[in-house]
């Protein structure tokens, strides 16, 4: 349901995305992992065109955009593959000049012009469901990382997307808050929320994807269902990269050793 | 009562007449055109196309660049060789809003720079237009940021309007220069002047204070917990 193929992207000089190809199934988890300027982040964030591909094709519920070098792509097409995703930051990115609730509320009212008693309304229910509802009325400052972030969810949440991205959900954050976050994830994904996440955390990855994409330097290295390519990985470098998880998988995986 | 508190008293009224009916309309309107001149410059500077920019620059350049007293003069003086005359009060609005609208213009578009990335692919995340991020995401933000400065502006106004009175503008100093030209007490009457100007600006200033309550509802001064 969200297809990426023949991905290219340069930052400057540096070539980001090398013809890149992500499939993601509906109603499961991918995770994209790999070492930091792999291009994972990168290749969320041509998901929802907050980094727009040179060339390559992007195929997303009854969207499809092909991007051509030189040709700018409509803003009609951005927000069409917009209206379908929502996404979680490494940083959270809560509005700081609004509440809570006037944050999960934001994309319903300003966006999708809902009256604000429906809007908070349903960002009651989100919050209720993050386990945020106490703190409706607090400002984002006054919260722990993990609280910002499991509001930051409920926004993203709101306009229902087809599709949750989750960059770096959990980087910022200690392992025990993380875990409010990873908790609330799980949940989501057991409901049958599609999501996307770009991650180093290889518990995160371990724990809640369905499938698994090890990126390196701007090319897919393995790609395959996440306990394939954490306890039977095939190349090398994926290998050596899922050995450094040694601990947190499901007791009946085994843990490959470096070669 | 001594002959210069009676003068003081005397002239006290005429000079706050001339302050509310010349002052402060001056500064509210001038100020008030001005911000809304210094947004739209800042908006083409951040996201006009090159055209626009370059005009915009050139503005702020000119404006920045020259002493506001020759500006009013050019204004004032100048322009009817053109053909374009200007009574005294139009002519300063002119002048003073075209120099609200230069600096300030550099203030709000500091303010919106400030303001991060990531607020603005939050924005874009939630598929907000880029006019819905600055109205409800990037603006609200910056305003805070801007409230200091942008009242730096509005005192310095407050008394850049006394150069009016070169344009015949019967304004605060205008009135006094009058009155000290008939009772031969320069002292007396620009000290008057001085000390009325310092109540405005005063009365001015205590308004910065509200704003910034009110824009900094949501953040706490971190300096101050040490």
């Amino acid at each position: 349901m969200i297809r990426l193929s023949h991905i290219q992207k340069h930052f400057g000089q540096v070539h980001v995305l090398k013809d890149v190809g992500v499939d993601v199934p509906e109603g499961s988890v991918t995770a994209l992992i790999g070492p930091s300027g792999s291009g994972k982040s990168t290749l969320l964030r041509c998901v929802n065109l907050l980094e727009v591909p040179e060339s390559g094709e992007l195929e997303l519920g009854d969207a499809r955009i092909v991007f051509q070098p030189g040709a700018r792509t409509a803003f009609d097409a951005i927000q069409s593959v917009r209206r379908q995703t929502g996404m979680v930051f490494q940083n959270f990115q809560l509005f700081p000049h609004r509440t809570v609730l006037e944050n999960v509320m934001e994309g319903l009212v300003t966006v999708q012009r809902w009256p604000r008693e429906r809007a908070a309304g349903r960002a009651r229910e989100l919050l209720a469901k993050v386990g945020m509802l106490e703190k409706a009325d607090a400002w984002p400052a006054t919260l722990s990382g993990g609280q910002q972030q499991r509001v930051a969810i409920a926004r993203a949440l709101a306009p229902s997307p087809r599709v949750l991205l989750c960059d770096e959900p959990t980087s910022a954050l200690d392992p025990g808050l993380a875990k409010e976050v990873v908790d609330v994830l799980r949940q989501l994904a057991a409901e049958g929320m599609t999501m996307l996440m770009a991650t180093h955390d290889l518990r995160l990855a371990a724990s809640i994807a369905q499938q698994v994409v090890f990126l390196e330097n701007g090319t897919v290295v393995e790609a395959g269902s996440a306990e394939a390519l954490f306890t039977r990985p095939t190349d090398p470098r994926t290998r050596q990269f899922v050995a450094t998880l040694t601990e947190g998988l499901p007791q009946a995986w085994t843990v490959p050793v470096r070669p | 009562m001594p002959a210069w508190l009676h003068l003081m008293a005397d002239s006290f009224w005429p000079l706050l007449k001339a302050g509310l009916e010349f002052t402060v309309p001056l500064t509210l309107i001038s100020f008030t055109a001005g911000l809304l001149l210094a947004f739209a410059v800042a908006l083409i500077r951040l996201f006009g196309p090159a055209p626009a920019v370059a005009v915009v620059r050139f503005y702020v350049w000119l404006i920045r660049g020259t002493p506001l007293l020759v500006q009013l003069f050019v204004i004032f003086y100048g322009l009817p060789s053109v053909g374009i005359v200007l009574d005294p009060l139009p002519a300063a609005l002119i002048g003073f809003t075209l120099n609200v609208g230069a600096y300030n213009s550099e203030v709000i578009r500091g303010a919106i720079e400030s303001i991060s990335k990531g607020q603005w692919e939050a924005a874009y995340s939630l598929s907000m237009t880029r006019w819905q991020a600055i109205r409800r995401t990037i603006l609200p933000q910056a305003a805070r940021v801007s409230v200091p400065p942008l009242s730096n502006s509005f005192i310095a106004l407050v008394k850049d309007t006394s150069l009016a009175a070169v344009l015949t503008v019967p304004e605060i100093f205008q009135a006094a220069q009058r009155i000290a030209a008939v009772t031969y007490e320069p002292l007396i009457l620009y000290t008057e002047a001085a000390l009325i100007y310092l109540v405005f600006s005063s009365v001015l200033s205590s308004a910065q204070v509200r704003l910034e309550k009110r824009f900094g509802k949501h953040a706490a001064f971190a300096g101050r917990t040490q």
